[in-house]
């Protein structure tokens, strides 16, 4: 029951951008407040208790309404048009990217067939706006920022793909709809899932790096150097204040999410129910792609709250001699398994 | 000029102010580093910032019992230290002994300060280095403290506690149930903050090697304390010159040996104000079990505090380092000069010899590390 086949009237396509827009902004207000309550659990306090009741609900919507109260703050010297832009980009690029996910077996924004290729590709414009926000603010700590973030995002890029692909050797489509459904079915050993990373042992390997690469590329502790706040005050972010911030803040967290989500579809069986049969359909694989994806979120604010960050050189170092080398050493086994087995 | 116009990309120096509005300056400490991409090529602390005039205000008071709330204010992270060592100058002026309850509850406060000045340090430095867990870990059994000091002295950050002669008050009838509380329930966590930073991988990669002081470099800036002790010196005046009754505890030393890197690196500094915290414990659980449960807590002094005439340097170990006072004393109610060495002001001097050549985040854990408070290098 695939309900948005067609795409082309206009009210059509504004309703397949209004469904991840909607996702999103629910999304992040929920993972907002989600990560201070998982970081108030972790340090031993409460966290946002106050607005709304129970458990301070309401705390991420009473900060977005006072940062959209906030003046918009340009500084003098800055490049006005780049600097602007800069944070709308951002989220455009990560906004775009959910085209291609397949959010349950009944709904996929475009379903082509060159779906992961388009996500890497639009995800990689995150490093253009980054730098552009760094360059245009005029300040140099957000100038180092920019250019840290540069490097590191081009870096990373690197393993995400090599462990991508390791994925596509296995499944021989860059459909990401079509990935899902290969995994569909409860046969590995009799009763577990059909899912990627427990048909083949090292693609649980494609899975770490892949997951240390998307930490990286999200900019998660410990790889969070572009907007280091004890380093750099803010990264590429200092100047920017109000809703312009709101916006990267958005940014990155949808950012977290797709990349999370991608990680659910390539190992995770994306929208499979985990009980075969039982659960499954449209609104259930919604509901299990989502916990999924959610998981990982969670895994990624978890590690955020424990770890101390990398050094910038020290970063580079575990990107190129280790996970890169490594992810390609993995994705000749990949293909030596399969052709064996 | 031929080097220039080979060159006509690269090789401009970039100059760069850290603070004095920056999130890990601990305070407003100013440093002009000049770059060349991330390298630090040349770093200059400014200083001033914070500057109160601690020296004239003693000279002008007009009684040295009011220096007391000032010598608080010079580093407010670890106020009874500040204290002990200039009411220990002018009760040496004065000839005065003080009686064994006061010089007991004096040791026991000031061992707690210490472990919460060792506690921010801490703190702070993992937070520098983006562990904000720990940092607040530390802040929790920070509080317990402050508590102690709340009920004892009134205050919970600048106590104005000693006095000439003795105490401002007698502690409260539970201090001795609520320290030794304290000690129990504060043993278990410093093995959990060794598990959840100081072995940490890579809290160990950003700072072993990092900044390292050699032995003879440290002897040579006059640092002390823990930085000093950091780079493998076994030096600390409670043993080396005891003042109070340091003299009758048992306790040890902590240096630093180089275990992850090389020795006197950021860590070796930090992991000897860690190991500081359980000798502190040590003395504490010594001090409560001897200290008389009955006694007066000030001893009779004059009521105008006039010192024969005459000279005189006291020094203390406080948790940053050596804290000196040089006093001068003309036989008036004022001081006629008051000199305090202070052991950030000391440290500070020495950052341009262990950072250069560092990356700016080495940077941000060189200051961590060294654990300066602005109002003491500034006074």
């Amino acid at each position: 029951m695939n309900l948005f086949a067609n795409i082309t009237s206009l009210p059509s396509i504004l309703l397949h951008a209004a469904i991840p827009l909607t996702i999103i902004l629910v999304y992040a207000l929920v993972a907002i407040w989600g990560e201070r309550k998982i970081a108030g659990f972790i340090q031993d306090r409460l966290g946002p208790m106050r607005v709304g009741g129970f458990h301070g609900w309401a705390q991420s919507i009473a900060d977005l309404l006072k940062l959209i109260q906030k003046e918009d703050i340009i500084p003098t010297d800055a490049s006005k048009f780049l600097f602007k832009f800069a944070p709308f980009m951002m989220f455009a690029a990560s906004y775009a990217a959910f085209a291609v996910i397949p959010f349950s077996s009944g709904y996929i924004g475009s379903n082509i067939n060159i779906g992961v290729f388009y996500l890497l590709a639009v995800t990689s414009l995150l490093t253009l706006s980054i730098i552009m926000a760094g360059w245009a603010s005029n300040n140099k700590w957000s100038l180092l920022g920019g250019m840290r973030s540069a490097a590191q995002m081009v870096s990373y890029e690197v393993p995400t793909i090599a462990t991508v692909l390791t994925v596509i050797v296995v499944t021989g489509s860059l459909n990401l709809m079509t990935v899902t459904e290969m995994q569909a079915g409860n046969d590995t050993l009799g009763f577990l899932p059909n899912w990627l990373i427990l048909q083949n042992p090292f693609l649980i390997v494609a899975f770490i790096i892949f997951f240390i690469s998307i930490l990286a590329e999200s900019h998660r502790v410990p790889f969070d150097l572009p907007e280091s706040e004890s380093e750099l005050v803010a990264g590429y972010q200092t100047e920017y204040s109000g809703m312009r911030w709101a916006m990267f803040m958005l940014a990155e967290y949808a950012d977290m999410l797709l990349l999370s989500l991608l990680g659910a579809v390539l190992f995770f069986g994306g929208w499979n129910s985990p009980f075969g049969e039982f659960m499954s359909g449209p609104t259930w694989g919604f509901f299990w792609f989502m916990l999924k994806g959610l998981l990982l979120v969670f895994v990624m604010m978890w590690i955020r709250w424990t770890l101390p960050r990398y050094r910038v050189d020290q970063l580079m170092h575990i990107c190129w001699s280790i996970l890169i080398p490594l992810s390609f050493i993995n994705l000749v086994f990949v293909a030596l398994w399969e052709l064996i087995f | 000029m031929t080097t220039d116009t080979e060159n006509t990309i690269g090789k401009r120096e970039m100059t760069i102010n850290m603070g004095p509005q920056h999130p890990s300056t601990h305070g407003v400490l100013r440093l002009e580093l000049v770059l060349d991409g991330e390298i630090i090529n040349k770093v200059t602390p400014f200083i001033g910032y914070l500057h109160r005039c601690f020296e004239k205000y003693a000279e002008e008071v007009k009684d040295y019992s009011k220096v007391i709330p000032y010598t608080d204010r010079m580093d407010y992270v670890s106020a009874i230290n500040q204290e002990h060592g200039y009411v220990l100058g002018i009760e040496r002026m004065l000839e005065i002994e003080v009686p064994d309850r006061v010089e007991h509850i004096r040791v026991i406060v000031a061992e707690l300060q210490r472990i919460a000045s060792h506690l921010l340090g801490i703190g702070a430095f993992g937070l520098d280095l983006g562990a904000f867990t720990p940092f607040l870990y530390c802040f929790t059994e920070r509080e317990k403290i402050l508590d102690i000091f709340e009920r004892t002295t009134g205050a919970r950050l600048l106590y104005n506690y000693m006095a000439v002669g003795g105490l401002m008050r007698d502690v409260h009838d539970d201090f001795k149930k609520d320290t030794t509380e304290f000690v129990k329930t504060f043993r278990p966590k410093i093995k959990e903050l060794n598990d959840l930073l100081s072995y940490n991988e890579i809290f160990i990669k950003r700072t072993a090697n990092i900044g390292v002081l050699p032995e003879k470099v440290a002897i040579n800036y006059a640092a002390s304390g823990p930085v000093l002790r950091g780079s493998g010196v076994k030096w600390d005046l409670r043993k080396n010159d005891p003042y109070s009754i340091y003299d009758r505890f048992d306790f040890d030393i902590p240096v630093g040996t180089g275990e992850v890197g090389t020795l006197g690196d950021c860590w070796d500094r930090y992991i000897v104000r860690v190991r500081e915290l359980e000798q502190s414990l040590r003395i504490i659980e010594q001090a409560v079990e001897a200290m008389p449960d009955e006694g007066d807590v000030m001893e009779a002094i004059p009521k105008r505090i006039r010192p024969k005439e005459g000279e005189l340097y006291v020094r203390t170990e406080s948790p940053r380092g050596e804290l000196g006072y040089y006093i001068i004393s003309d036989k008036s109610a004022n001081p006629f000069r008051i000199k305090a060495r202070t052991p950030s002001f000391v440290h500070l001097s020495m950052l341009p010899a262990i950072s250069t050549g560092a990356l700016i985040a080495d940077m941000v854990s060189i200051v961590g590390s060294i654990d300066i408070v602005l109002g003491e290098v500034d006074r």
